[in-house]
């Protein structure tokens, strides 16, 4: 290996108390991500991937809370950080988009406003200055108009243009790492088209990071290189992207795989059913001991039950968590 | 040939009043759906894709008479629906019914799914007290559900259950159609192809007719039996499904195809829509709109009119 990953993430804990309990949400989870690569992190809800992103800038609040692992952001340990230092991290080196633009934003500032914020508080510009720069950074996102439409608030532009405006926050201060937390899941698909290019173009542009988290596997096939399958607290599987879908490795993304319908896959006469996954996601409270994947897997054996497979090393830095896998 | 239209919509126009300024005075109107003309035919899954505000939902719920048209007309099995002969809500209710895109949203939590589905029947009269609790249990079975699963609360289902169960409720006073509005966009990915499946079967074994409001457009393949692309507010093209994906006509449709994320096909490189596969527009019409996103909703859109472009595929022009 050369250069060491911009972040690296080793061991990952994530616990939730419940009365006396502790619940593993996320468990045992390590994955790195390199300077200027996009990494994706594919999940069903519930599964912990928006918990492992929001642990990543210190924003998990209670019942959750970190219980052992490291997050190491060029090389400093983020959960030994104490909150002043995690706030000059976050929106200045780390920072996320989220899935629903309209609840993200302030209703009660101006879009011009809410991104100039961004530097006055890391940069240090005067508010005067500062609103300048978000013009700038508005016209990079592609608003047209952008010296009219700072002085908008954020009922007055529709969904495409609000996600356009957190994509501007966000690289306001040109970060390292931007976590993009279904960016796109709340627009139409020719919308989600164009806001894919944007934040691509914009991060190769920079030389940008990405943590992708989305549910659609087009999704990360259209953006990222590499990708990890999450299911039910586990990472399950890490692959490149174009082997992820070639071959699976994993029960659960072979069957994920196999039970999506595919475009051009239905002949003139006739209309295979799908393949399905029989049963249903785990309850958080009611995890397996063993392999999370055991009660729904067909490649199920007796040690699955038991205890929790360990990664095997599939090359090229991929690994996958099951005994049976191939 | 005989006649297998079911539904039938014509030259339907639905408008909303904007009201604003002093006196809350409407002075202009939104137009949902402008002049749109549709028919459904026995059995067959029409989807219909298109953008978040073109008049899809719209359309729908005039469907399903929770909407008043404006202008147009629709019928049912060759009786109208709409105007003057408007049959009442409790017969309407037995002609189309709908299933939700979020079940959840959709469910009363207070309710247990024995009495969400006993309601409908006991108000319609459709049976006697008896064969309610068999009817209940045979429409549960039918959507993969154990029969004793009908005392529980609606949050007591996994996502994929309570979307049975939103199936279920649509089925009790046997409809003849189904609206689906966005039926698997709210479900997890592993769980969808399980009420596809489903939703294929009931069709076949119920001899259903369904019309599907969808984004996925991979989703949208493979149920169909026919597409229509809409705009806002009308229909610009209109086709069998082999035909719609394998020669989208409409700029706009290719659009939509053109943006689909599908993995393989990214993963293989392909594209939906190459440049040289679009015909050019015949002579004296052109595509409209030109400039797809200037129309504006408060306008109704320039006269246009449908072209065939083969084997029930047409297409909407402008002329020149």
């Amino acid at each position: 290996m050369s250069a060491p990953p911009l972040l690296e993430i080793k061991n990952l804990h994530i616990d939730m108390r419940s009365g006396q309990e502790r619940l593993n949400v996320v468990e045992n989870v390590s994955f790195s991500i390199g300077a200027g690569e996009t990494f994706g992190l594919v999940g069903e809800s519930g599964c912990g991937k928006s918990i492992t992103a929001l642990s990543l800038i210190g924003l998990l609040n209670r019942p959750l809370s970190v219980g052992q692992g490291e997050i190491l952001f060029k090389g400093q340990n983020l959960l030994k950080m104490n909150g002043s230092e995690l706030r000059r991290l976050r929106g200045n080196r780390i920072s996320m988009i989220f899935q629903e633009p309209m609840t993200a934003l302030n209703p009660l500032a101006t879009v011009g406003r809410q991104i100039a914020e961004m530097f006055v508080l890391h940069q240090g510009s005067t508010w005067h200055e500062a609103e300048r720069k978000a013009i700038a950074a508005l016209a990079q996102v592609q608003v047209p108009a952008p010296d009219k439409r700072v002085k908008n608030y954020p009922h007055q532009m529709s969904g495409g243009m609000r996600q356009r405006v957190m994509i501007a926050i966000a690289l306001a201060c040109h970060p390292d790492l931007l976590i993009a937390d279904e960016p796109t899941t709340a627009l139409d698909v020719t919308v989600q088209a164009e806001i894919l290019k944007l934040m691509q173009e914009l991060c190769d542009q920079r030389g940008t990071s990405v943590l992708m988290i989305s549910h659609d596997l087009g999704v990360i096939a259209k953006m990222c290189r590499r990708v990890g399958i999450m299911y039910a607290g586990h990472l399950v599987e890490e692959r490149a992207v174009a082997d992820l879908f070639r071959h699976p490795a994993h029960p659960y993304t072979h069957g994920l795989l196999a039970s999506l319908p595919v475009l051009g896959q239905r002949t003139l006469d006739e209309r295979k059913p799908l393949q399905e996954i029989e049963g249903i996601v785990p309850s958080i409270a009611a995890f397996p001991t063993g392999c999370r994947f055991e009660p729904r897997c067909t490649r199920a054996t007796p040690i699955c039950r038991d205890t929790v497979p360990g990664p095997s090393i599939l090359g090229d830095g991929s690994f996958v968590r099951c005994y049976h896998h191939g | 040939m005989v006649d297998q239209t079911l539904l039938r919509i014509e030259n339907l126009s639905v408008c909303f009043p904007v009201s604003a300024g002093l006196f809350r005075r409407s002075h202009q109107a939104v137009r949902a759906i402008n002049n749109l003309s549709l028919s459904l035919h026995k059995n067959e899954c029409l989807s219909i894709v298109g953008e978040s505000g073109c008049g899809k939902s719209t359309l729908a719920l005039t469907i399903l008479g929770l909407q008043k048209p404006t202008q147009g007309s629709i019928s049912f099995d060759g009786k109208p629906i709409t105007g003057a002969e408007q049959p009442g809500r409790m017969q309407r209710a037995r002609m189309a019914q709908m299933v939700f895109q979020d079940p959840y949203a959709s469910l009363n939590p207070r309710q247990t799914i024995y009495s969400a589905l006993a309601v409908p029947l006991r108000l319609h009269g459709l049976c006697n007290q008896g064969e309610v609790e068999d009817r209940i249990a045979a429409t549960l079975k039918m959507v993969g559900l154990k029969p004793e699963q009908a005392k529980r609360f609606p949050h007591e289902f996994s996502g994929g259950q309570r979307q049975r169960i939103g199936i279920a409720r649509a089925l009790i006073l046997n409809p003849k159609i189904i609206v689906l509005d966005e039926p698997v966009s709210a479900l997890d990915v592993s769980i969808r192809a399980q009420i596809i499946n489903l939703l294929l079967e009931l069709k076949a074994q119920l001899d259903l007719s369904y019309i599907m409001i969808s984004h996925d457009l991979s989703v949208v393949e493979h149920m169909s039996d026919r597409i229509a692309v809409m705009y806002f507010g009308q229909i610009v093209e209109e086709g069998p499904w082999q035909s719609i994906f394998a020669n989208p006509v409409h700029p706009y449709t290719r659009r939509l195809l053109a943006a689909i994320p599908d993995p393989f096909m990214i993963i293989r490189q392909e594209d939906m829509t190459r440049k040289d596969m679009q015909p050019p527009p015949l002579s004296g019409f052109s595509y409209y709109p030109e400039e797809i996103g200037t129309h504006d909703v408060y306008q109704s859109p320039p006269a246009t009119e449908f072209l065939p472009v083969g084997d029930d595929h047409r297409v909407r022009f402008i002329a020149r």
